[in-house]
């Protein structure tokens, strides 16, 4: 007798917890988007956000790279695409627009016991191509330079090559596959030199200072800082967003939307 | 009695079901990585693949040798092996013939212990650890190299050789042993020249079984080996066919997601053999 009732009891509280959820999804739609990986921390503390404020909407993200993004979004196969550099003079020709949601410095980050202090991006790319091999050379004590850099295919290293010239130039000493991995690294070699999103940066490490701009969340916003990227939002001209897709883009592109970008890391453009 | 008999072959189904899942397993896996790992080795080319010294997979010409990679694996499984087997092998030897009884518990529970460290664990430790202080003790500007990668496998090795190696030298008949002892032999004399013959198609197989482990592993060698894709040098900044497959894949696309899969391919080729080697020897200390 008592099994029955429970079961009974049960089975109504599936039903109505089945139907609840039909309620809420009728308001629901979908934003999808595609691209930059670097973005992934940004774009998922907002999709996170914007499904807190709206219930019932779904987001996807899908970490294909910032070319790849860029293509959905000429396709149509995202409502939105993610892209951590500009869009190029081809591409907005082809009619996209681009929208820009924050921007990211990449910190070069040495041991806190070395004495060198501010480089300009001339220099850091010859460290960063050998050309430059002795830290004596810049000012430093008499120790050979080891030269840290994440793996091929890493936003952070695709950014910081383009940034500094030195694409498929450079000689590392590591590939570590982690930002975490790479300020560690450096905080355990006193010769060692890498390069770190801004915002993962901690006391472990020195940041230099690049052409005497020291990197923070001001200099990166009025563009002083010259090693940072900005994080766009791709869409196509004419095309209409769909509702859900529409409040998305007005979400993250509002002042609202400010706090979480920060809290991502990123430096929100607004 | 039918009814007996309907229940038994139902039973017998069920573990007929559940034995060819592990066996779907096998055949999956291996379907799928010859299938994935093929494209990318005709487009590339196998000699090219196989014997160009130059990985560059992100590159505006993009280079996809990966005779660093196997190299490195060959070497570095090589040099786990130098120290890792005489350690291992001494210590088996002494915990299954020579030691007391209160010493081999303890011994042997840390060795299970080992056994059971996770494989980022060893990595983390040789991070913060062994490379610096390879750094220091060896003065190079970085001691993330092949070197600290040979010391952390070697360590990682050392149960699995230290257990069937036991397991070997304590089937051996004590007639033997008891034989030799009564002929005036020493107990150490008896051990390395009775015992030690006796268990060693196991012995093999334990060694054999360390090379897997060692050839197999990636998540510590990643974190102390530097993973710059040179030809190996003991002190240089070094990358393994595991470590490669790994580091690369989450960002990739394309051609080079393909050579992936072929790394794997070659990497399960490697595997295989060991394993066939390790079946050989397993055969032949059951004879």
């Amino acid at each position: 007798m008592m099994k029955k009732f429970l079961t009974l009891a049960l089975a109504a509280v599936l039903a109505v917890s089945a139907l609840a959820g039909c309620s809420s999804r009728q308001k629901g739609g979908t934003v999808s988007t595609d691209g930059s990986t670097s973005m992934e921390e940004v774009i998922g503390v907002l999709g996170e956000a914007f499904q807190g404020k709206y219930s019932g909407m779904t987001f996807t993200y899908n970490p294909t790279g910032s070319g790849s993004g860029i293509q959905a979004a000429k396709e149509g196969r995202c409502d939105i695409g993610l892209s951590s550099r500009s869009l190029k003079e081809e591409e907005k020709a082809d009619g996209l627009t681009e929208t820009v949601l924050a921007n990211d410095g990449i910190a070069v980050i040495v041991n806190p016991k070395n004495e060198v202090g501010d480089l300009d991006v001339e220099t850091i790319a010859k460290i960063y191509t050998g050309e430059i091999t002795n830290w004596s050379e810049l000012g430093g004590s008499d120790a050979e330079i080891v030269v840290i850099g994440r793996e091929a295919g890493s936003g952070t290293r695709d950014g910081f090559e383009s940034i500094t010239g030195t694409e498929d130039a450079c000689k590392y000493r590591q590939e570590l596959t982690s930002t975490g991995d790479v300020i560690t690294t450096v905080s355990q070699n006193p010769d060692a030199i890498g390069y770190a999103s801004l915002a993962a940066v901690s006391d472990q490490v020195k940041a230099l200072a690049v052409g005497g701009v020291s990197p923070s969340e001001e200099t990166v916003k009025d563009g002083s800082y010259v090693i940072q990227r900005p994080f766009v939002l791709v869409t196509k001209d004419g095309t209409k967003l769909s509702d859900a897709a529409q409040k998305f883009f007005d979400f993250v592109t509002s002042d609202e939307a400010a706090p979480f970008i920060s809290q991502a890391g990123a430096v929100p453009v607004k | 009695m039918k009814k007996q008999t309907a229940f038994e072959n139902l039973i017998h189904g069920i573990f007929l079901v559940l034995g060819l899942i592990t066996v779907g397993c096998v055949l999956l896996i291996t379907l799928y990585l010859v299938v994935a790992g093929i494209p990318a080795i005709r487009k590339i080319g196998l000699r090219d693949f196989l014997f160009n010294p130059k990985w560059a997979s992100t590159a505006s010409e993009p280079s996809y040798g990966i005779l660093p990679f196997i190299l490195t694996s060959v070497y570095g499984t090589a040099g786990a092996i130098l120290i890792g087997v005489p350690i291992g092998f001494l210590t088996s030897v002494y915990l299954a013939k020579l030691a007391p009884a209160k010493i081999r518990t303890a011994v042997s529970g840390a060795v299970s212990l080992l056994a059971g460290i996770p494989s980022v664990v060893y990595g983390l430790v040789g991070m913060m650890v062994l490379v610096p202080g390879i750094r220091g003790l060896f003065h190079i500007p970085d001691g993330a190299s092949l070197f600290a990668a040979i010391i952390v496998l070697a360590i990682m090795i050392l149960p699995s050789i230290i257990n069937v190696s036991i397991t070997a030298l304590e089937a051996v008949p004590k007639e033997y042993e008891d034989a030799s002892l009564a002929l005036g032999a020493t107990p150490v004399e008896t051990y390395f020249k009775v015992s030690v013959p006796a268990a060693k198609s196991g012995i093999a197989a334990a060694v054999v079984l360390g090379v897997g482990r060692a050839i197999g592993e990636a998540m510590a060698v990643m974190m102390v080996s530097g993973n710059a894709p040179n030809l190996p040098e003991l002190f240089g900044s070094v990358r393994f066919l595991t470590t490669a497959v790994a580091s690369e894949m989450s960002y990739s696309g394309g051609l080079q997601r393909q050579a992936l899969f072929s790394i794997a391919l070659v990497l399960f080729l490697f595997i295989m053999l060991i394993n066939a080697a390790l079946n050989f020897f397993l055969k032949r200390s059951k004879e």
